[in-house]
């Protein structure tokens, strides 16, 4: 056969290229179920770790382990709208998990007609509400969980997560040291809504209430940090106002 | 033929071709190919680690491939078979880490992807993997992406250790260094400072090996 002909170069190119494309379909749909798991893993670690509630079980599976906890402690989850009305359903907790896997959607609707998950965990007594964030960083997109107390003024745990952000720099976000700066702080001042302010320069958020230290190298994505935060929670306003009520 | 069969499966010739690449034609500090990887990849020791490993399979099963089928391929469209095989095997390798190691596939977050246009498996395909027999050429892919990763996870080692005090995640320097007043040197953690660590690296290999100096 001549294998310089044009036939030869057209036949042998569509045999390779759908073997290997029958090859890859095969594995995506093979694997596709075990990654899904993976992202609702880590979507549901996040939220734990938010609120503090994680422990790794030694000796355990690390996804039993997240799954039994979430279903301990994570007592309610549903969908708010921009009323700060909790949105009525059949099944509100997998309405909230399944927004919460298309943030990117969620956040494109008009704000009017938005609306995006809370989930309430309690512990000993201790309730807070975890609130997803999701914005955009130096290279993709960024996320996080913002758990607050009861009073739901001040926060008590944060976690942030990115898809590409710059390794040793902007993705230093999803770090303990850059999350724990978030503990006590407030997002109202006198009353106002702020959000949380991230400022440039180590010490520079000292004594401030409302803001924590950027990342050194990272501002881009420290910035994008304070966007997110502040843009994502301004949604939940009037549901926070309301719970503020119910509790006074 | 008969001939050919009673070569052992690791005669010395063969072993040459999995040790060569570690040494006297190490892909990175010889042949300065896969430089972009090296640098994004090292700021840490475990994708460092993931990265070597996943860079050594795909360069071994392309040069599988592509030498199983090499007396088929018209030479015209080579180079599009090459990069259809290895891009088809860059993607299983990135599905199957996120299936199984999902953590560490998240830190490597594009560069899996980016092993496609790694300039090394390029060149091990065109230069050897077209040319020899599919053992050989599958020898010849473990010894070039063991050659790179070496090269990674020394990088790796060291960035990680001077950058964050740490080594797979586990603290090595302890903390009373730092209220001694010792401080991570942040430079580490940066691109410019893994291709400074590259130049040393080629520096020391070759003021050993005197047949690499240029005359």
């Amino acid at each position: 056969m001549n294998k310089q002909s044009n036939t030869y170069i057209i036949v042998y190119s569509i045999v390779l290229v759908v073997v290997v494309a029958v090859a890859l379909a095969f594995t995506a749909m093979k694997l596709q179920s075990i990654q899904q798991r993976n992202i609702e893993i880590e979507k549901k670690t996040d939220i734990l770790n938010s609120a503090g509630l994680f422990k790794e079980e030694p000796g355990m599976d690390k996804n039993k382990a997240v799954e039994s906890q979430y279903n301990t402690y994570i007592k309610q989850s549903f969908l708010v709208d921009a009323q700060g009305n909790e949105v009525q359903s059949a099944n509100p907790s997998a309405d909230a998990l399944k927004v919460l896997n298309n943030m990117k959607a969620a956040l494109a609707v008009p704000e009017a007609e938005r609306e995006l998950p809370v989930f309430i965990s309690e512990k000993d007594g201790k309730k807070n509400y975890i609130f997803p964030v999701y914005g955009t960083g130096l290279w993709g997109p960024i996320w996080g969980y913002i758990a607050m107390n009861s009073d739901l003024t001040t926060i008590s745990g944060a976690v942030f997560a990115h898809k590409s952000e710059t390794p040793g720099l902007g993705a230093e976000i999803a770090t303990p040291a850059f999350e724990h700066q978030f503990i006590g702080k407030s997002i109202f001042k006198n009353g106002e809504y702020v959000g949380i302010s991230v400022l440039k320069g180590v010490g520079a958020s000292q004594g401030n209430d409302n803001a924590v230290d950027a990342i050194s190298g990272g501002t881009i994505t420290s910035r994008a940090v304070q966007a997110m935060i502040i843009d994502n929670l301004k949604f939940y306003l009037p549901y926070i106002s309301k719970q503020q009520a119910d509790v006074q | 033929m008969s001939n050919k069969e009673k070569e052992p499966l690791f005669s010395a010739k063969n072993l040459k071709l999995l040790t060569g690449p570690l040494n006297q034609n190490n892909p990175i500090t010889v042949q300065i190919l896969g430089i972009c990887s090296a640098l994004a990849v090292t700021a840490k020791l475990k994708p460092a680690f993931v990265m070597a490993l996943s860079v050594t399979v795909v360069c071994a099963f392309s040069n599988l491939i592509i030498s199983l089928i090499r007396n088929t391929i018209p030479s015209r469209i080579r180079i599009i078979v090459q990069l259809v095989v290895v891009a088809a095997l860059v993607i299983l390798v990135d599905q199957i880490l996120k299936a199984y190691v999902y953590d560490v596939s998240k830190q490597l977050s594009v560069f899996v992807g980016l092993i496609i246009t790694n300039c090394i498996l390029m060149g091990r395909l065109e230069a050897f993997a077209l040319g020899n027999k599919p053992w050989q050429s599958f020898l010849d892919g473990i010894g070039n992406g063991m050659g790179y990763g070496l090269i990674l996870i020394i990088l790796g080692f060291f960035r990680e250790l001077l950058g964050a005090g740490t080594l797979w995640g586990y603290r090595i320097i302890p903390q009373s260094f730092y209220e001694a007043g010792y401080v991570n040197n942040g430079m580490m953690l940066l691109p410019p400072m893994a291709l400074i660590l590259v130049g040393i690296i080629i520096w020391i290999h070759r003021s050993k090996n005197k047949s690499l100096c240029e005359k």
